[in-house]
């Protein structure tokens, strides 16, 4: 199990207290596929990704960046049983949508990135520790129940 | 994952804008590396003081964006151009080439961080693979 300091705890919390999930899942899927573009090979069923442009204005990308920001969240009010949280959308992943779990990284990574572009300076040193932190053992429970 | 002559622009440009601000970014990145990946510490165990915000810490931030700013400018080389640091680095500093990937994500951190409006994806991704092909040019020598 991950520990947390209460320190850890309130960073967390302060950072996702800053982030507008319909904002952010956006501008973090969009990121990830226009920096990271194999990441695009998940989403042939979703129109038209040729172009960076087309990729910012495709509604079913925003949509979707708004649906995994949720699923990160989630661990937040399960911070003391992330892998057993995360164990049904890591067989969901794993089994059915066959993602390579490097791209849960990724994602994350650009997310952070995100976040840092909202909040500048605010996000300390220690809060960047945290929230990454978080965003591990969050990877690491999805990636869990591969096989 | 070589860069394009339109990326190679692109990073001459976001660094150009970044130049006041090069000095911050640099000791935010490596505050941000020891905070973030406290392993990273364990390079510098003769400093009185390695944590986050540190005098040695920030001062050698700035040491090492000054070397970033320096292989921008021979970014149509950087194997050439980083051939006496990659030696440094291997030879007498022996820094896992790992944490290079590390240090650049911290980079890329705070490069959002304090210019959120210019660092935009197209931005992100050129300025990402710069890093990683100076990470590349580093590594050189080690082997």
């Amino acid at each position: 199990m991950v520990e947390w300091t209460a320190a850890e705890r309130r960073h967390v919390e302060a950072v996702w207290s800053k982030i507008d999930i319909d904002v952010c899942g956006p501008l973090a899927l969009q990121r990830c596929l226009i920096v990271y573009p194999w990441t695009q090979r998940y989403f042939g069923s979703f129109g038209d990704l040729s172009t960076d442009a087309a990729i910012v204005g495709n509604p079913k990308v925003a949509a979707h960046g708004v649906v995994a920001l949720t699923g990160l969240r989630t661990a937040l009010d399960h911070m003391d049983e992330i892998k057993s949280t995360y164990a049904a959308l890591s067989v969901l992943h794993s089994e059915k949508l066959h993602v390579d779990p490097d791209n849960f990284r990724l994602l994350c990574e650009c997310l952070t990135i995100v976040v840092a572009g909202k909040m500048g300076k605010k996000m300390s040193p220690e809060m960047q520790a945290a929230w990454q932190k978080y965003l591990c053992a969050v990877v690491s429970a999805l990636g869990r129940q591969y096989h | 994952m070589s860069l394009s002559s339109k990326q190679k622009a692109t990073v001459k440009d976001f660094f150009s804008k970044m130049s006041t601000r090069s000095d911050d970014i640099g000791a935010e990145a490596l505050s941000r590396l020891v905070a973030v990946y406290p392993q990273t510490k364990s390079y510098f165990s003769h400093w009185k003081d390695a944590s986050p915000g540190s005098a040695p810490v920030r001062k050698h931030g700035i040491t090492i964006m000054g070397g970033v700013y320096d292989a921008v400018g021979k970014i149509d080389d950087l194997k050439g151009g980083l051939l006496s640091l990659s030696e440094l680095h291997a030879f007498m500093l022996r820094v896992d080439p790992v944490n290079f990937k590390l240090l650049a994500h911290c980079m890329l951190v705070c490069m959002s961080m304090i210019f959120p409006e210019e660092f935009t994806p197209q931005v992100h991704a050129a300025v990402d693979k710069f890093l990683a092909q100076l990470a590349l040019a580093l590594a050189e020598k080690y082997r």
